[in-house]
């Protein structure tokens, strides 16, 4: 069993539910990841899923497109997202998943991706416009490396297909909660409940995990309800980027308040 | 066999021309691509789908449009005997409507009620928000910010037409930025919507399914210089690449006859050196709006921002297909830089009275080049994908 589906697991069977924590290498700046990861850690996330920006990520909404603007207009490079996850995984031993576009890992080279990400302790990716498949090359190479492969179902995925994705799936399953982009408002959640409840059966190999629009303590908990728990992004990013651009917020003020979000959000998945 | 089936046997069943192609998109999409797949199989072979479409083309767009010797180009260009293919006698002005017509056909079919467009120079835009029109639907067409500055005769014709046209403001504000909207859109509504792509890019089936709807323009040109010429086909074909819609639309039909030589006209904006769209020329494999092709990027795979001075062309990305043609040999990729496609515009104009848009300026040029490669008895044929009112203001400035 892999250390992301263990810690999962490990967290259901005390009775909660997990919570894993977004955000986007790079961003604001170069040297805040480091000291980013450590808060979200710190703030009581089970997993980190830590973005490597693409200048054209057609999934995102506004914040991770505008994250993602502002790390590659820092300098940020795979090496650098690599380098950050290494050290990471040095110091914690909570597992941290990339999530990024295929692209920019097709130029890194796909095989040599997937040895270095190992290498550097990442335990799982997730790649939106990269559609599971057993001979991707992405999926081989990551199978390969035993790098997890989370794969996404969506309001859309008939469940036949969603049992696919089960199968070629490992980590967890993401269920992407509306038709959208990250950050969207997720609006009235009784639809959202009835698609995760008829989701669920066709998902047996793996936890689930629900993530797109989720921003508070309330939507962890009423989301997580109905799953292994849930996944916050856009509403980290937009903190972030609030706080850094607060230039009366010191440094240690400002992971202060990452900390103390993520500790709320964490607070909606005990029981 | 239909009119609309493929002579070429790609793509595969998964999309894929060789190691191009495919579909990378998000999980959301993929029961609307099998969705739009089966429709678009079904309505191939269903003969009144074919009268409808093909009815259409004739009564609304004007099809067939003419194949006119160009006397005085041949003339001053001292080759092979020169054709020009009159797409920019469609209804609209340019090629795009030949698909938009045939999408808008499947997207009723299948009982969607929205439409979605991406558009660069805004010609794609324009057909689209006037076959909605035509059957009263909802259009919306993505617009990079950049491109609405330097077409806003085409920004004007949509909204008279009832289409909003939505500003993309992200990254380079051009056409990659407004399909990027487009795609983020259909996510979003995909229940509701269909996505009418403007060109042979994006995802698997849309690569193969534009191409389809646009062999029109080879077929006609087969038959007409059959009856001009008393062969179905030329010695060589010449057409501009952007995505590569109206060229893979003109040499589809011939690419099975080794004989005829098929040239594409990338941009190379300020030269290859500088800004340039020269994307099979300049680029590495790479994946961009759903589909696995040449990419202009850098070596962390960033997209490049793309430069031409016709914003039809202005494209870091190109059609698939116009990959494998380039890996396989068997079309060969030019290019024309802003300079040279200026000057293209003026030789049409001048030797033919024709004034060509910006995008088929390219092409003009990159057979100004090689027409003396050609025999006086050879026929050329080059596309005239598009007129050029569009760009009187930006030809102007350049001319000044």
């Amino acid at each position: 069993m892999s250390s992301l589906k263990a810690r999962i697991e490990q967290v259901r069977q005390a009775g909660h539910k997990a919570l894993g924590m977004f955000i986007t290498s790079g961003f604001p700046d170069l040297t805040a990841t480091p000291d980013l990861l450590k808060a979200i850690d710190a703030g009581g996330a089970d997993f980190i899923e830590l973005g490597m920006p693409f200048s054209d990520p057609l999934a995102e909404g506004i914040p991770i497109q505008r994250s993602s603007e502002r790390a590659l207009a820092a300098g940020v490079t795979m090496k650098d997202t690599l380098r950050f996850a290494a050290e990471f995984a040095a110091g914690s031993d909570t597992p941290l998943v990339l999530m990024g576009y295929g692209n920019p890992i097709m130029r890194y080279g796909i095989d040599k991706f997937f040895k270095d990400a190992r290498s550097s302790g990442v335990q799982g990716v997730i790649l939106p416009d990269v559609l599971p498949a057993p001979d991707s090359p992405f999926f081989r190479a990551a199978t390969e490396n035993g790098v997890d492969t989370i794969c996404l179902v969506s309001p859309t995925t008939p469940p036949e297909r969603a049992e696919r994705i089960d199968a070629l799936s490992s980590g967890f399953v993401y269920a992407v909660s509306v038709t959208g982009v990250t950050g969207t408002d997720k609006g009235d959640t009784q639809p959202i409940v009835d698609y995760l409840r008829r989701i669920r059966p066709s998902i047996v190999r793996n936890a689930l995990m629900v993530g797109f629009g989720i921003r508070s303590a309330e939507d962890v908990r009423s989301m997580a309800a109905e799953t292994d728990g849930a996944i916050v992004g856009s509403a980290l990013v937009n903190l972030v980027s609030a706080c850094w651009d607060n230039p009366d917020l010191s440094r240690s003020q400002r992971l202060a308040e990452v900390e103390s979000f993520v500790r709320d959000l964490k607070s909606g998945t005990l029981s | 066999m239909s009119e609309l089936t493929s002579t070429v046997s790609l793509p595969d069943k998964r999309g894929y021309f060789g190691q191009f192609g495919g579909a990378f998109v998000p999980e959301i999409l993929v029961p609307a691509l099998e969705e739009l797949t089966e429709a678009f199989e079904t309505a191939k072979q269903d003969p009144a789908f074919q009268a409808c479409y093909h009815g259409l083309l004739r009564d609304y767009v004007g099809r067939p449009t003419a194949l006119t010797f160009a006397e005085r180009l041949t003339e001053r260009l001292g080759g092979g005997r020169i054709y020009l293919k009159r797409e920019d006698l469609c209804h609209t002005g340019a090629h795009k409507i030949n698909n938009a017509i045939g999408q808008i056909l499947l997207a009723r079919r299948m009982g969607k009620t929205r439409i979605i467009a991406e558009t660069g120079a805004g010609q794609h835009g324009v057909a689209t928000a006037t076959v909605c029109a035509r059957f009263g639907m909802e259009c919306i067409v993505y617009m990079g910010a950049e491109d609405i500055e330097r077409q806003q005769l085409n920004v004007h014709r949509m909204r008279l037409l009832g289409a909003e046209v939505r500003p993309a403001v992200s990254g380079s504000q051009t056409l990659k930025d407004a399909t990027n909207e487009a795609i983020r859109d259909w996510v979003t509504n995909v229940r509701d919507t269909f996505y009418i792509i403007g060109s042979v890019v994006g995802p698997h089936p849309y690569p193969a399914m534009v191409r389809d709807f646009h062999t029109v323009i080879g077929k006609e040109v087969q038959t007409a210089l059959k009856e001009k010429e008393g062969r179905t086909d030329p010695d060589m074909l010449v057409a501009c690449v952007g995505g590569g819609s109206n060229a893979i639309g003109m040499f589809h039909p011939f690419l099975k006859n080794e004989a005829v030589r098929c040239i594409g006209v990338e941009a190379s904006g300020e030269g290859l050196d500088g800004r340039h769209a020269a994307t099979l020329t300049l680029g590495e494999p790479g994946i961009l709006h759903g589909a696995l092709s040449y990419l202009l990027q850098d070596e962390e795979g960033q997209v490049s921002l793309a430069h031409s001075i016709s914003a039809g062309l202005d494209y870091p990305g190109v059609g698939p297909e116009h990959a494998w043609l380039k890996q396989s040999g068997r079309v060969e990729y030019l290019s024309a830089t802003d300079d040279e496609a200026m000057e293209g515009v003026q030789l049409l104009s001048e030797t033919e009275g024709i004034i060509p848009a910006l995008e088929t300026a390219h092409a003009v040029a990159g057979l100004a080049r090689i027409a003396k490669e050609t025999a006086p008895q050879d026929l050329i044929v080059l596309n005239c994908s598009g007129r050029g009112d569009k760009d009187m203001q930006t030809i102007a400035e350049a001319l000044s």
